[in-house]
C-alpha cells in the first residue's frame, strides 16, 4: 500500500497549527457572506510532517540519484543557494517596498541582469519572465512589437524547426503567429534548402525562425551563421531558445552569433532547482535594436549609483505580477557570481565532455543517429536493439530505474524515432557516468536474452507500472470527503 | 568555486575513450572566430566570500522581520507555520522535476493530487490544475480559456476596473496578438452591474475580483446576481479572489463563477519581493479539458507548472486546516477592521471603504502617499499602504492599508498615531519618535538577550 491521502489521516479536531486569540476588540460579521462548510483538513504536526516526508521518498531527486534527463540540465543545485534565497534580508521584502528600501535587492537584479547580458552577448535582459516557455511567448511578442512598429503589420509567420520543443510552436500560436515547419538535414543541422524555400515562400509574412542552437538532438549547427543571415536578410528576426545554454558557456555567445533575442533557463543552466516542475525563471535577453520592447519593469540604475524600476519606453507590457522570481534569482545570481569566467566556462567543458564519454561508451550498443559527430552536453540515442524486437524505448527507461537511475527523456525530440535523450550535466563523476553505461550496456543484453525483465520493470519501485491512458479516461481529479 | 567533481586525471581517461586530445576539440562545430569568447565577470568568490558579499546586499534592505507593514496590493504579509519551509526544503522533492516518470515521482504526484483537492475545497470549485506562475498570468490564462470556449468568435473580455492593475496589464500583454477587445475598465469602480451591461453576443468573459483591489468584499447575492446576468449572455464568469478570504467567506463555486483564481502566495509562500509564486485555477468540470497546466491523472496541454510554490499552499492548507484558515480570516479581519476605525476617527484621515471589506482598505490621506510612506518607514519603522494615485487618479493621495494576523495591536495603534503625528504640525513628530516600532522591538530584543 502506498501512502494514504491527507484527507485520509484525518481526524475531526486535530490541529497542526496554533493561532492567538483576538487581541483587539471584533467587529461584527457580514453574516450574508460567510461560508458553511471548509472542507480542508485536520491533522497534527507529526502526522502531517510524516505524511510528506514519505511522500518525498517515493521520488526520484538529484539528491537521491543520477538524473539525466536531456533538455532539462539536472545538474546538482548547490545547499548554499537555498541558504541565499531564504536569508531574511532578501526573502522577507515585499514587492512593493519603497525603492528607497529595498536598494540591495535591485542590486543584486541589476548585476545579474548585466552578467546574463555579457554571458550570452546581449545589450539587454528582462528577469520578468517565469519560465523558458514565459521566456518564449515574451520574445515572439517583442519580435512581432518590433516588426509591426515598423511598419511591417503583414509579417505573421514564423519558422520552427521540425526538432524544435513544442513549446516554440505552442508560444507561437498563442501570440496570434502562424507556425511553419522546418525540416532538419539528415546531418541533423537545419535543411539549408528547405529553409530557403519557406523563406521564399513566405517572404515579407515571415517573422522570424525560432532556432534551439545546440539543437534537441544535442548538436551545435555547423551552419548558425549562415541560417540567421538567411532569416535576417528576408527582413526577419531570429529566436534563440536557451534551453542548451549549458552548453555553450565561455564557448559562444548566442548574441555575437547573430540571435536577436534569447530566453535563458535559470532553472536549467544556472543551477536553480527544478522543484517537482517549477518555480523557474526565463530571463530574456536581446540585441540593443530590441531593448526597449522588452517587458518590465526592469532595473535601471542612475549616474549616482541610485538603482530605479523602469518600463522600457516600447515595451511589450507586463508578463507576471511584480519583477520576476526573485528567489530564483538571487539562486542564479549566487551561482555565477561564485563561479566567474573561468568557471562557467569549465562548466560547458564538462558537462560536453560527460555527454561525449557516455556517447563513446554507447556507441555500437544502442543506435546513436548523429553519434559520428561530437555531441555538446547531450546526445540522442533511440532504443531499438537488434534481436530484441519487442522491446522499445520505455521498457528500457522503466528498467533503468530497477538500477536506480532516472531514465533520461524518452520519446523527444520527435523526429527521432524511438528516442532516448541523455544529459549527465558537469556535476556528475566518471564513476556515475561508468554506472550508469554499465546499466544500458546490461540492459541491451537483457533486453534480447530477458526481455521480460524490461517488459514488467519497473521492479523496485514504489508503484509498478502506471496505465496513464487509463489514467487519462478515469480521470479522477480530486479527493475530498471531509474528516471523520 | 564550482561543482564539478571530475579530476584532470579522470577527464584524461574520458578524453582517450571520446577520442580527441583536449577538451577543446570537442567545438569544432562552433564557427572559429566565435568560439571561446572573453566573459567580462567579476572575479569568482568561494561560498565563504559569497555570504558575505549577499549579507552586504542583505543588509541594504530593510526587511519585514524589523518593521510594521500594512502594504498588500496583491502580495501579502501572512503567517507562515515554520513546519512549511522544512518539508519543501526537502531535497527529494526541490531537486525532483515534472514528474516524467509517474513510478519514481509519486512524491510529488500525490502532493500534487492533494494540493489540487485542497483547492477545490477552498474555492469550491469542481476540478483544479497544478498551478500557473503566479496569479496575473493564472488569470491571463482564464481568460484564453474563455476565449477558446467562446470559439474565438467572442471577442470582447469585460475587465473590471478594481481587477488588480497588474492582472489586467497582462491580460492586456498575453491578448495582444488576437481578436480581443477589453472593455469595463473604465466602468465606475465597484459598479457590477455596469459590468453586467456590458455581457452581449460578444462577450467572452466578466472577470471580477472579490475581494476587489479596492478591498471590497461582494456579497454572494450581488456576485451570484452578476453570475446569472453573464451567464443569460452565454459568457464566462471568472473571478479572481484571496484564498485566505475563504477561510471565512462564501468561495466563488457557491455563487455562479465558472473559474475561479488567484494568487495562492498568500498561503505559505514568503514574500520574496514578488517571487517566485503560484497562480491556483480552479473551474467546474466542463473546462477541464481546455486548462492549460498538468492535472494529475491526466495530461492536457502541458504549461509549466509551479510545483515547490504548490507544494508549499498545499502544507499551508493542511497545516493550518478547516480550523487555522478560518482562524488566520478572522484575525485578519477584526484587526484590519480595528485599524480602519482608528484611523478613520484621525482628524485628518477618512476610511473611504463602505462597503464590507475582509483585509485592506483606502484611506484618504492629507499628504501625497510618497512622502507619507517616506516618512512612516523611516520615522517610525513603518511599511505604509500602496498608492492608488498611478493606477486611479481619481485616487490620489489615497492609500490603501493592508492588516493581516501578523500585525498585533501595538502595531495598529502606532500606525493611527504615526498617522496622526505626520499629519500634525512639524513639532510633534519627534515626540512620536520615541515609540517608534523599531525602537520598541529592539527593547525587546535587549531584553531577552
Ligand atoms: C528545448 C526546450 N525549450 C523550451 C523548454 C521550455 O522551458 P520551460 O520548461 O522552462 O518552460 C524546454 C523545457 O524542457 C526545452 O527542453
Amino acid at each position: 500500500m502506498g501512502e494514504p491521502l491527507i484527507y485520509e489521516i484525518c481526524r475531526a479536531g486535530r490541529k497542526a497549527v496554533h493561532l492567538p486569540d483576538v487581541d483587539v476588540p471584533e467587529s461584527p460579521l457580514p453574516q450574508d457572506a460567510l461560508r458553511g462548510e471548509l472542507p480542508l483538513p485536520e491533522v497534527s504536526e507529526i502526522d502531517l510532517v510524516r505524511h510528506y516526508t514519505r511522500l518525498s521518498q517515493l521520488n526520484h531527486s538529484i539528491d537521491t540519484g543520477f538524473y539525466p534527463l536531456g533538455s532539462c540540465t539536472m545538474k546538482y543545485n548547490p545547499k548554499v543557494n537555498e541558504y541565499a534565497a531564504r536569508m531574511a534580508g532578501l526573502a522577507n521584502l515585499h514587492p512593493l517596498q519603497d525603492m528607497d528600501s529595498i536598494q540591495g535587492a535591485m542590486a543584486l537584479m541589476h548585476n545579474l541582469q548585466e552578467m546574463l547580458a555579457e554571458i550570452a552577448g546581449f545589450a539587454a535582459v528582462t528577469l520578468q519572465p517565469a519560465a523558458g516557455a514565459h521566456g518564449e511567448l515574451t520574445g515572439v511578442l517583442i519580435m512581432r512589437k518590433y516588426l509591426y512598429e515598423k511598419g511591417e503589420t503583414q509579417r505573421d509567420v514564423i519558422i520552427v524547426p521540425d526538432s524544435a520543443h513544442g513549446t516554440n510552436p505552442a508560444t507561437t500560436s498563442m501570440s496570434g503567429l502562424k507556425v511553419v515547419e522546418c525540416p532538419s538535414a539528415a546531418d541533423g543541422n537545419v535543411d539549408l534548402a528547405a529553409l530557403k524555400a519557406l523563406i521564399a515562400k513566405h517572404g515579407d509574412r515571415l517573422v522570424g525562425l525560432m532556432l534551439t542552437n545546440p539543437n534537441t538532438l544535442g548538436l551545435f549547427d555547423e551552419n548558425v551563421a549562415e541560417v540567421l543571415q538567411l532569416v535576417h536578410e528576408a527582413g526577419g528576426l531570429v529566436y534563440g531558445d536557451g534551453a542548451n545554454f549549458n552548453a555553450i558557456l565561455g564557448i559562444a555567445k548566442p548574441g555575437a552569433l547573430g540571435f536577436d533575442v534569447m530566453h535563458y533557463n535559470l532553472h536549467k543552466t544556472f543551477s536553480t532547482p527544478h522543484g517537482g516542475g517549477g518555480p523557474g525563471s526565463g530571463a530574456v535577453g536581446v540585441a540593443a535594436h530590441l531593448a526597449e520592447y522588452l517587458p518590465g519593469p526592469i532595473v535601471a540604475r542612475d549616474e549616482d549609483g541610485y538603482f530605479r524600476w523602469e518600463m522600457p519606453a516600447k515595451s511589450i507590457g507586463r508578463v507576471k505580477a511584480f519583477w520576476g522570481n526573485f528567489g530564483i534569482l538571487v539562486r542564479a545570481y549566487t551561482y555565477i557570481r561564485m563561479h566567474g569566467a573561468a568557471g562557467l566556462r569549465a562548466i560547458s567543458e564538462n558537462a560536453v565532455l560527460n555527454a561525449n564519454y557516455i556517447q563513446a561508451r554507447l556507441r555500437g550498443v544502442y543506435p546513436i543517429p548523429h553519434g559520428d559527430r561530437t555531441c555538446m552536453h547531450e546526445f540522442v540515442a533511440q532504443g531499438k536493439l537488434d534481436g530484441a524486437p519487442t522491446i522499445n524505448t520505455m521498457d528500457i527507461a522503466k528498467r533503468l530505474m530497477d538500477y536506480e537511475f532516472h531514465p533520461p527523456t524518452v520519446y523527444f525530440p520527435l523526429i527521432v524515432p524511438e528516442a532516448i535523450m541523455i544529459e549527465p550535466t558537469e556535476t556528475e563523476s566518471k564513476e556515475t557516468l561508468d554506472a550508469f553505461c554499465d546499466a544500458m550496456i546490461q540492459i541491451a543484453q537483457e533486453a534480447r536474452e530477458t526481455p521480460e525483465l524490461l517488459k514488467t520493470a519497473p521492479h523496485n519501485s514504489p508503484v509498478k507500472r502506471l496505465d496513464e491512458v487509463r489514467a487519462a479516461k478515469e480521470l479522477q481529479l480530486c479527493y475530498a470527503p471531509g474528516c471523520s | 568555486m564550482d561543482y564539478i567533481p571530475n579530476t584532470d586525471a579522470d577527464r584524461a581517461e574520458m578524453l582517450k575513450v571520446v577520442g580527441v586530445e583536449t577538451v577543446a576539440d570537442l567545438f569544432h562545430d562552433v564557427p572559429e572566430q566565435f568560439r571561446f569568447p572573453k566573459l567580462d565577470l567579476p572575479p569568482a568568490l568561494t561560498e565563504m566570500e559569497m555570504l558575505q558579499e549577499l549579507q552586504a546586499l542583505a543588509d541594504e534592505n530593510d526587511d519585514l522581520n524589523h518593521l510594521a507593514c500594512f502594504l498588500g496590493a496583491g502580495a501579502y504579509n501572512h503567517f507562515v507555520p515554520k513546519v512549511v519551509d522544512s518539508i519543501i526544503s526537502r531535497g527529494e522533492f526541490y531537486t525532483a522535476y515534472t514528474p516524467y516518470q509517474p513510478e519514481i515521482s509519486q512524491g510529488t504526484l500525490q502532493a500534487h493530487f492533494e494540493y489540487q483537492s485542497m483547492i477545490t475545497a477552498l474555492t469550491g470549485m469542481e476540478v483544479s490544475n497544478v498551478s500557473h506562475y503566479d496569479g496575473a498570468t493564472a488569470v491571463a490564462e482564464a481568460v484564453i480559456m474563455a476565449l477558446q470556449v467562446g470559439r474565438n468568435k467572442r471577442c470582447n473580455v469585460i475587465l473590471s476596473p478594481t481587477l488588480n492593475p497588474q492582472y489586467r496589464d497582462v491580460v492586456h500583454t498575453y491578448t495582444q496578438g488576437m481578436c480581443v477587445k477589453t472593455i469595463g475598465e473604465n466602468a465606475p469602480l465597484g459598479d457590477l452591474n455596469a459590468l453586467a451591461d456590458m455581457c452581449d453576443k460578444d462577450a467572452a468573459c466578466v472577470i471580477v475580483q472579490n475581494p476587489d483591489f479596492l478591498g471590497r468584499l461582494y456579497l454572494p447575492a450581488e456576485m451570484q446576481a452578476l453570475a446569472d446576468r453573464v451567464h443569460g449572455a452565454g459568457a464566462m464568469l471568472i473571478v479572481a479572489c484571496d484564498p485566505i478570504s475563504l477561510g471565512l467567506f462564501t468561495p466563488p463555486g457557491h455563487y455562479g463563477a465558472d473559474v475561479a483564481c488567484g494568487e495562492a502566495q498568500p498561503m505559505g509562500n514568503s514574500l520574496s519581493l514578488g517571487g517566485p509564486y503560484v497562480g491556483f485555477f480552479a473551474m467546474k468540470m466542463g473546462e477541464v479539458r481546455k486548462s492549460a497546466g498538468r492535472i494529475v491523472g491526466q495530461t492536457v496541454d502541458v504549461d509549466e507548472e509551479r510545483g515547490f510554490n504548490a507544494l508549499a499552499a498545499a502544507i499551508y492548507m493542511a497545516a493550518m486546516g478547516k480550523h487555522g484558515l478560518k482562524k488566520a480570516a478572522e484575525l485578519t479581519y477584526h484587526k484590519a477592521h480595528y485599524a480602519a476605525k482608528l484611523v478613520d476617527a484621525l482628524d485628518d484621515y477618512a476610511v473611504k471603504s463602505d462597503g464590507p471589506f475582509f483585509k485592506e482598505f483606502v484611506v484618504q490621506c492629507p499628504l501625497p502617499i510618497a512622502e507619507l510612506n517616506e516618512r512612516l518607514l523611516n520615522e517610525w519603522g513603518i511599511v505604509g499602504g500602496y498608492d492608488l494615485g498611478a493606477d486611479y487618479p481619481e485616487l490620489k493621495d489615497h492609500m490603501l492599508v493592508c492588516v493581516t494576523e501578523m500585525n498585533s495591536k501595538v502595531e495598529i495603534e502606532t500606525l493611527a498615531e504615526a498617522l496622526a503625528a505626520i499629519a500634525a504640525p512639524a513639532s510633534e513628530d519627534l515626540e512620536g519618535q520615541d515609540e517608534s516600532l523599531g525602537e520598541t522591538e529592539q527593547s525587546d530584543i535587549e531584553e531577552v538577550a
